[in-house]
């Protein structure tokens, strides 16, 4: 006799999968993005391309880049001071982005602000992160002019999406007991934050604001590049598109490559002895 | 006739420090041996140089008239589907269906490519759902295995292991991480394994009282060298001391 | 806590505060960053945003232009993030401490990973733009090289944290190696790997503008046009378009998300 929970195929074949809603959701996910890689191809504009050529010329390019690294229009100081600027973009985006990200999650946390609030609060820095990080440059660039206060408020926008949405998340996982205790002892909302949210999260969001200012650092190299904020960013763009000079190029992305690994490697410690205690 | 022979095996992983040290057991074909010792003891290290899945330093392990240590990787593969393995934490796939994770465990019978393509014989298919009704979970078939309890996942392991067709079962503390019904269900359907199926059990125990109600023989470790080797009813008040106390002494002492 | 600790601590705090301090300074002063000024611009330019940037009829007659462009971009994004999730699947492999061929291929991945993460998009768009020319391949490679480092990354700790419990297992049995990868491994990581892939599509977008503006390709090409010729109701609706698309990709990778996780 057949037992009933076998499951069989028309053709008499044991089905062996749970064939649940999630497994189908990734079968159909993987469908669709495959067929529209396909599309894209099909529809890429492909005005003016040789591979051959391209791919010959981009390697005999890369190859000056990396192994004939040089400085030709201006010098090390100059190239050590453009990267300070790049940093100091990043670092002031990061920092005043860290102070403002502070006060919305406070809003945009679960636990310490009425629904309407919080729910206010994350669709505001939905949009916000919507748009390119390159745009707000460009936008504040024509309304306050061009300068470093353009690249560090267009910054600023995408850090303060990055960080309202960490330290709400941290923020709503500080232990219940803590809001109970203190609340008995009739302390206010802001003697919480300052005595019970505070302390029990400070490592953590610190951990978070190192991570966003490595970002940042990217961030600000590109938009030196691309909106013309100075820095490092700018001098790769007149070297490349400017000038022509491809062992130039090569000595400002080893530069870049240094500081972005050393800040790599710098977070990635701080995550280690952080971010794991503080979610266990 | 013995179906594992150990010969003086031995596992450092430094110069200094010995994990195992001179290890010399026999076990025949049928029999339901419990491995007893404290934690850090060298149990676990001394179930995976059974199957190779650590490499021993000295001796020799002789399974089915094989020697352990001198094969190759083919033939080591082809060791492995003889000896099925149990595990504390079930080492489930958690996200495939219980029945996919019982057909796991014939990899070992197939080339790269068919594993690759996911086939399985319809014989394959019925065997690994008389199994889970034998172990009484068929109705979880094609649930998720996260879905289900520790003690049934456990069931789906053995399952496992047991579609291999195994000589031999080895089991890793298959009941530390349950509670004590679960446990006696898991250790009760390894008992019968053993008596109906002819399947040699080496099961690594932490406690006494286990070991002793369901094996033929006790094998006690502490410090990496056997102190008890024989029938449970043998294994008294001093025996028991020798196996878990030394360390105790030796932690006043030092 | 006594009194000695709790001083310690303030102290600590203190330096802590001093060193944010210093370096901010040190940051305003190099860069020639005003902070009152930048604050006072920021009613200035929301002024400016709300009187200059909108959507008129006018730039609307552009939009079948701007779809183009924008749907020009999110192929980009989207085909530049498969391809690249597929070599990232290999070199995850190779480089997760579990399923790792040997060390000398695992340190090879990462570093590879390591590499293409950390030249920024911006050299790459500016390399290739000089062979590759001005055209949708450029924008699509550059994108690709950094999106290959990213989900390298990130595929190696899903399948580190998938893979632990059933490659001893899978081993145990005699499987081999391929077909622990492809049975066990793969499919338990496959939806936190998705999960990354749909990110990184989103991500993509936003960055396609960036090496749009570098590159001449896509909607950020589009958006430099009407930027540099003043256009600014025509910037505006490209924005609009941007947000929209942004937004509505982030709602569906989070309903798939809520799905398969």
């Amino acid at each position: 006799m057949e037992a009933a929970y076998i499951k069989r195929k028309a053709d008499g074949r044991i089905h062996i999968k749970s064939g649940s809603k999630g497994d189908q959701a990734v079968r159909w996910t993987i469908i669709t993005l495959a067929v529209l890689t396909v599309v894209a191809f099909l529809f890429f504009n492909y005005a003016g391309l040789e591979l051959g050529p391209a791919i010959k010329e981009t390697a005999y390019n890369v190859k000056v880049m990396f192994l004939e690294p040089a400085l030709n229009h201006f010098d090390l100081g100059e190239a050590i001071y453009q990267v300070g600027v790049t940093l100091g973009l990043a670092f002031l985006a990061t920092i005043i982005g860290a102070i403002i990200a502070f006060f919305l999650a406070l809003m945009a946390a679960a636990n310490l602000a009425p629904v309407w609030v919080s729910r206010t609060v994350r669709v505001f820095v939905a949009i916000i992160r919507a748009v390119p990080t390159v745009l707000w440059v460009l936008i504040f660039a024509i309304a306050a002019g061009l300068g470093s206060e353009a690249a560090v408020l267009g910054m600023l926008f995408h850090s303060i999406a990055y960080l309202v949405k960490a330290f709400s998340e941290a923020f709503e996982e500080v232990d219940k007991g803590i809001f109970e205790a203190l609340q008995s002892t009739g302390a206010n909302w802001w003697h919480i934050i300052r005595s019970g949210v505070l302390p029990s999260t400070f490592t953590y969001l610190l951990s978070w604001v190192f991570l966003r200012f490595e970002i940042n650092f990217g961030v600000a190299v590109a938009m030196g590049a691309a909106a013309g904020a100075g820095g490092i960013g700018f001098e790769l763009f007149m070297a490349s598109g400017f000038y022509f000079d491809l062992r130039e190029v090569g000595f400002i992305t080893y530069a870049i490559l240094i500081i972005a690994v050393l800040l790599e490697v710098l977070s990635t410690r701080l995550k280690k002895r952080y971010l794991p205690a503080a979610s266990n | 006739m013995s179906l594992l022979k150990v010969e003086g095996l031995g596992k450092s992983y430094t110069a200094d420090k010995k994990i195992l040290k001179n290890i010399d057991f026999e076990i025949k074909a049928g029999e339901f041996v419990s491995i007893i010792g404290p934690s850090g003891a060298g149990k676990s290290t001394m179930l995976r140089c059974m199957n190779r899945m650590i490499e021993f330093n000295e001796g020799k392990i002789i399974f089915n008239n094989q020697d352990v240590g001198s094969l190759n990787k083919k033939e080591l593969r082809k060791l492995r589907t003889n000896i099925g393995m149990v595990f504390q934490h079930y080492n489930l796939v958690p996200r495939l269906s219980v029945i996919e994770n019982v057909l796991h465990g014939r990899y070992g019978y197939k080339t790269t490519l068919q594993g690759l393509l996911g086939r399985y014989t319809e014989e394959e298919k019925e065997r690994a759902f008389y199994l889970l009704e034998k172990l009484g979970i068929h109705e979880h078939a094609y649930k998720r295995c996260d879905q289900l309890s520790g003690g049934q996942q456990q069931r789906v392991g053995i399952c496992r292991a047991l579609i291999q067709e195994p000589k031999l079962i080895l089991c890793d503390e298959p009941i530390a991480s349950l509670d004590p019904n679960s446990s006696k269900v898991i250790m009760d359907h390894l008992k019968s394994i053993s008596l109906e199926m002819g399947i040699t059990c080496l099961v690594n125990l932490h406690q006494v009282e286990v070991a002793q109600h369901y094996s033929d023989r006790i094998i006690g470790l502490n410090n990496g060298e056997i102190v008890f080797d024989g029938n449970g009813r043998n294994l008294g008040e001093e025996q028991i001391h020798k196996i878990y106390g030394t360390k105790s002494r030796e932690l006043i002492t030092a | 806590m006594n009194e000695q600790t709790m001083r310690k601590s303030r102290w600590q705090t203190g330096m802590f505060l001093l060193i944010i301090i210093v370096l901010s300074y040190l940051s305003s002063a190099i860069t020639a960053f005003n902070f009152v000024q930048g604050l006072a611009t920021i009613p200035k330019a929301l002024g400016w945003i709300f009187s200059n940037l909108m959507v008129t009829q006018e730039s609307l007659e552009k939009l079948p232009k701007i779809l183009e462009k924008l749907a020009e971009t999110i192929f980009m994004s989207i085909a530049a993030t498969t391809l690249a999730a597929v070599v990232s699947l290999f070199l995850g492999v190779m480089g997760s401490k579990t399923t790792k061929v040997n060390n000398f291929l695992s340190v090879f991945a990462r570093f590879i990973a390591s590499v293409s993460r950390n030249i920024p998009v911006v050299a790459w768009s500016l390399v290739l733009l000089i062979s590759f020319g001005q055209n949708s391949v450029t924008g699509f490679l550059a994108l690709f090289v950094g999106t290959v480092g990213f989900l390298t990354r990130a595929f190696i700790e899903s399948i580190d944290e998938a893979s632990q419990s059933s490659v001893e297992a899978l081993t145990a049995t005699g499987a081999t190696y391929f077909q622990i990868v492809s049975k066990a491994v793969i499919p338990q990581a496959l939806p936190q790997m998705i999960s990354w892939v749909l990110f990184m599509v989103e991500t993509n977008i936003r960055n396609a503008t960036l090496v749009g503006i570098l590159t001449g390709t896509g909607i950020g090409y589009t958006f430099d046009m009407y930027y540099k010729m003043l256009n600014y109701n025509a910037v505006a609706l490209v924005t609009l378009c941007i947000v929209i698309t942004v937004i509505v990709v982030d709602l569906i990778s989070n309903h798939i998300r809520k799905v398969i996780l």
